[in-house]
């Protein structure tokens, strides 16, 4: 399993399992932020951000539990870790770089608790990848949730201005949609194998 | 006594129906779409959720003045994280095969944002007799939402509800919706099925009120 290449990894994680639509996996934003192409895009950036750096913090903590072999405490330090370290990482790009804190800023204690980011160290951990392989299945997850979250917004900006019945107007629509883009990513299904 | 037995009652009936959290609030939907492929998955996870719920729900509204203001949603994470450790091992230790099918989606739990919705919105501002009340409501109100969608899945996808064979053989199987869009479509349908249901009491409401209107110019 570990012995995977980089390639078929990333392709893997953004296209044939992608997080959103083959896992159901941060379903909650993909919902609640894709209506505008432009936030859709910037909380794609930033989950992608935040993904890398907790992929990162997994792949650590899973050494030290290791090492220390205290496997039962794995799902309370990921969260704990994952939350206080996108914190942090708030507070020094406010500090940094206040243009980067302006585009990014608002989504990211939003997705600390999203499920693809726990998702993401869950899976890498199970898999057993190593450190590069970890960092590579991050940036392939999160370049396939963003662009999920493009697909969706522009798909939504659209239906803005067609005529549907009442009764499907909000959340049945967008299911519906995310429905028919799920049935479109199944296409990719052989890449990557 | 009355009145707090009768809201009581109420906090439960409010998470079963007029607020569930699936169809009505549309909160915690990433286990809902993603184990619902079969009946008895789904129930298997409305459970585990509601048991966290339910857990956390009575540690939260009776620590809920000891924690300080600031950290109090890292608080929530770290009971609810304790809880869903335990469903974890508990599931692990009872059935392999459910463990399996489950997969990391138990973990998942924590970041449910149902739970800690709960948590942050009712268990830490009331009683532990109210907020467990509420948890049961929810939780049992989620854990129903899920079967309905598990079984819907199922019975199309496989012809089958809890493994049993429904159909003839001639039945053909709609495996699109074991597949993850059959999920999206489902919980479509049933939401388009709430909204109709919404409207059309609400449309009743608006006559009832405009012939009573009309009763009251005629006698006036």
């Amino acid at each position: 399993m570990a012995s995977e290449s980089l390639w078929t990894i990333f392709i893997n994680a953004s296209l044939v399992n992608n997080f959103v639509l083959a896992y159901f996996l941060g379903i909650c934003p993909f919902l609640g932020v894709s209506s505008k192409l432009e936030t859709a895009t910037r909380m794609g950036g930033a989950v992608m951000f935040v993904m890398l750096v907790s992929s990162v913090c997994a792949f650590g903590i899973q050494l030290l539990l290791v090492a220390i072999d205290a496997p039962y405490l794995k799902l309370i330090s990921f969260i704990a870790v994952i939350a206080s370290t996108v914190q942090l990482v708030e507070m020094f790009i406010k500090k940094v770089s206040p243009a980067l804190f302006r585009s990014l800023g608002i989504f990211l204690p939003l997705i600390t608790t999203n499920c693809a980011i726990l998702g993401l160290a869950l899976f890498q951990t199970n898999k057993g990848y190593s450190f590069v392989q970890c960092i590579v299945y991050a940036l392939g997850a999160g370049a396939g949730f963003t662009l999920a979250l493009v697909l969706m917004a522009g798909l939504r900006e659209k239906l803005e201005l067609a005529e549907v019945p009442d009764v499907t107007k909000g959340t049945a629509m967008a299911l519906m949609i995310a429905g028919l883009l799920s049935v479109t990513f199944m296409g990719f299904g052989g890449l990557g194998g | 006594m009355a009145i707090s037995s009768k809201s009581s009652t109420d906090e439960f009936i409010k998470g079963l129906w007029r607020d569930n959290p699936v169809f009505v609030q549309v909160l915690g939907m990433c286990p809902v779409l993603a184990v619902s492929n079969t009946a008895l998955n789904a129930l298997a996870m409305g459970l585990a959720t509601a048991f966290v719920l339910i857990m956390s729900n009575i540690v939260v509204s009776s620590l809920r003045s000891f924690i300080p203001k600031q950290v109090r949603i890292a608080t929530y994470i770290l009971i609810i994280a304790t809880f869903v450790t335990v469903v974890d091992y508990v599931i692990q230790a009872v059935s392999l095969d459910l463990y399996k099918a489950l997969g990391a989606f138990i973990s998942l739990i924590v970041v449910n944002c149902l739970i800690l919705g709960r948590a942050e919105a009712f268990a830490s501002k009331n009683t532990v007799g109210r907020s467990i009340m509420d948890g049961l409501g929810m939780g049992i109100g989620f854990a129903f939402a899920l079967f309905c969608l598990g079984a819907v899945r199922e019975i199309l996808g496989a012809g089958s509800l809890f493994d049993v064979q429904l159909f003839h053989d001639s039945f053909q199987d709609w495996v699109v919706m074991i597949l993850p869009s059959g999920g999206f479509f489902t919980l479509a349908a049933w939401l388009l099925l709430f909204n109709w249901l919404k409207q059309r009491k609400e449309r009743k409401a608006k006559q009832d009120e405009s012939a009573a209107l009309a009763i009251r110019g005629e006698v006036a």
